[in-house]
């Protein structure tokens, strides 16, 4: 029987998943029609190097890892550009940097050790009615940035080059784009931690492909998705007492190659 | 004399220390219909890609409609490389075509006006039926099509195409040119290709382009530009090209 107080943790973490799988459902759509995984795989190991901070500093670890997640996201959007470096070398860079920073100001922090392990592969049952609110939050300013700007981000998704030319402000619109991965990676980290996340990035998403070949579509089919994989890895991990990111990322792996093996009226290569 | 259109003086190019553009200079004419030849790796998207103020030349200036390329491109229309899209992007015909429009509100929604003349676009093409199909999912003459529909939607002065014939069949390509000749009532077309007959038979004006430029404002080419620019005699690149064109010295 489930008690009440463990009650208490499954609606938390029910909830949790819900607001996740609206961010990465939609900002998964991006990630996968844009190509730009390894961008948002780099943003998310670099925001480690916010809940560090968080940890050192003695501040809430989720409210440090936005601005970090977003000064990541914009320096590796910039770094690229105004530099010689080549865009995946400032990609690797700032990944590795972000997690060495993490683990060192949390080695630094005197007192208890953390729960390192929660951050790094998620635990959803920690999830507090406070982040819960947060998360609400971050829902909210990627639903209402995402609805103002949906013309021209398919335009600068589709093709920046051209969007560019007729005088969309295509790089500016793009780190735009990369905020709101950042702000989708705080959600994520709660629910599969910093090394999982991209798989909630990249698997719905992936998904949906199969289904339609419209942007809103995917995204709409891309929420279920992540929601069905969320609670699905939720409940098999609450029942044999596994852990819970890890359930939830191997659950979407496994629907992921079985929808690949379902002949579908889309069958392009993802 | 017609308005001067676009504008390069002494513009060269180079990427690292290698040369791509050398000491081009070229005007555009409203209603002019230019072909630009060249050998692959010529420099041809390059120097379209100068025009537009997608890469800044190391010296030489750019005029367009007689201001910064950076202002006034809003008022080009590009059809770019058909090979760089990803084809199985998920978007529609219609909406391709509607990106076309999709600075003129920025954080809107498209309007009305927006829709209608992105439908004109589409039929002025004659794509029109084909509105909702996947993108990916039509023959490359077709996408081609739709790239210029996309185009067309801004409602451009000047019309910039960049291979635009590669991998059209010989039947299309015939329709495709008599399109370009249409568009050109309204608005002067720049089109950039490596099949020398195909566009010597089409242009009003003709240049030839390997690293420079070899122009004379006419749809004449000389033979030692031609010899110039492919670095081989004349005679093997010339077969197809009407004797009106190929000027003897
Ligand atoms: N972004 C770039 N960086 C470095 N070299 C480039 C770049 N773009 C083109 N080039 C080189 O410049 C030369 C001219 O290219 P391009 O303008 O594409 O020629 P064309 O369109 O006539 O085939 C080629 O040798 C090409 O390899
Ligand atoms: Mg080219």
């Amino acid at each position: 029987m489930i008690t009440a107080l463990e009650y208490g943790f499954m609606v938390n973490a029910l909830a949790a998943s819900l607001l996740a799988a609206i961010a990465c459902g939609i900002v998964g759509v991006y990630v996968v029609v844009k190509r730009i995984v390894f961008i948002s795989g780099g943003i998310s190991h670099a925001s480690f190097g916010g809940i560090g901070l968080g940890y050192f500093l003695g501040i809430e670890p989720v409210l440090c890892v936005i601005p970090f997640g977003i000064a990541s996201a914009l320096a590796i959007g910039e770094v690229s550009r105004r530099t010689r470096l080549s865009e995946d070398s400032a990609i690797g860079i700032l990944w590795a940097m972000g997690m060495a920073l993490g683990i060192m100001l949390i080695a630094l922090t005197p007192g208890y050790a953390p729960d390192l392990l929660s951050y790094l592969f998620g635990n959803i049952l920690m999830v507090s009615r406070s982040t819960l609110w947060v998360m609400l939050a971050l829902d909210v300013i990627i639903v209402t940035v995402v609805c103002l700007l949906y013309k021209e981000f398919l335009a600068i998704t589709f093709d920046e080059e051209f969007a560019t030319v007729i005088g969309i402000p295509a790089h500016k619109l793009y780190l735009v784009l990369l905020c709101l991965i950042a702000l989708t990676v705080v959600m994520l980290i709660r629910v599969v931690g910093v090394i999982l996340v991209i798989a909630l990035l990249t698997i719905p998403a992936s998904v949906s492909r199969r289904f339609t070949n419209d942007m809103r579509k995917m995204m709409g089919i891309s929420i279920i998705f992540a929601a069905l994989f969320a609670i699905t890895g939720l409940y098999l991990s609450y029942l044999f007492d596994l852990p819970s990111g890890s359930t939830i990322v191997l659950v979407s792996g496994v629907v992921f190659l079985l929808t690949s093996l379902i002949p579908s009226g889309h069958n392009f290569k993802y | 004399m017609a308005e001067e259109v676009i504008g390069l003086r002494n513009v060269s190019v180079r990427y690292g220390d290698m040369p791509v553009l050398e000491d081009v200079s070229l005007s555009i004419y409203q209603h002019d219909f230019l072909g630009i030849i060249g050998p692959n790796g010529g420099g041809k998207t390059t120097l379209l890609k100068v025009i537009l103020g997608l890469v800044k030349p190391d010296k030489g200036e750019v005029r367009v409609f007689g201001g910064d390329p950076l202002q006034n491109r809003r008022y080009i229309g590009y059809v770019p490389q058909y090979s760089l899209f990803d084809h199985s992007f998920p978007i529609s015909v219609r909406d391709v075509v509607l990106t076309g429009r999709a600075r003129q509100a920025l954080f809107k929604r498209y309007t009305d006006h927006d829709r209608k003349l992105a439908r004109s676009a589409l039929e002025v093409v004659g794509m029109l039926a084909f509105k909702e199909r996947q993108i990916g999912r039509l023959s490359g003459g077709q996408q081609q099509r739709v790239f210029i529909a996309r185009a067309l939607a801004a409602e451009p002065k000047v019309l910039l195409l960049d291979e635009p014939a590669a991998g059209i069949d010989a039947r299309v390509q015939t329709e495709f040119y008599e399109l370009l000749g249409r568009l050109r009532q309204k608005m002067a077309i720049v089109m950039v290709s490596h099949d020398i007959t195909a566009v010597s038979v089409h242009v009003s004006k003709i240049a030839c382009l390997n690293r420079r430029l070899y122009y004379h404002d006419s749809k004449e080419l000389l033979a030692e530009d031609l010899e110039a620019a492919y670095q081989c005699p004349v005679e093997l690149i010339a077969h197809g090209i009407p004797h009106r064109v190929l000027r003897e010295h």
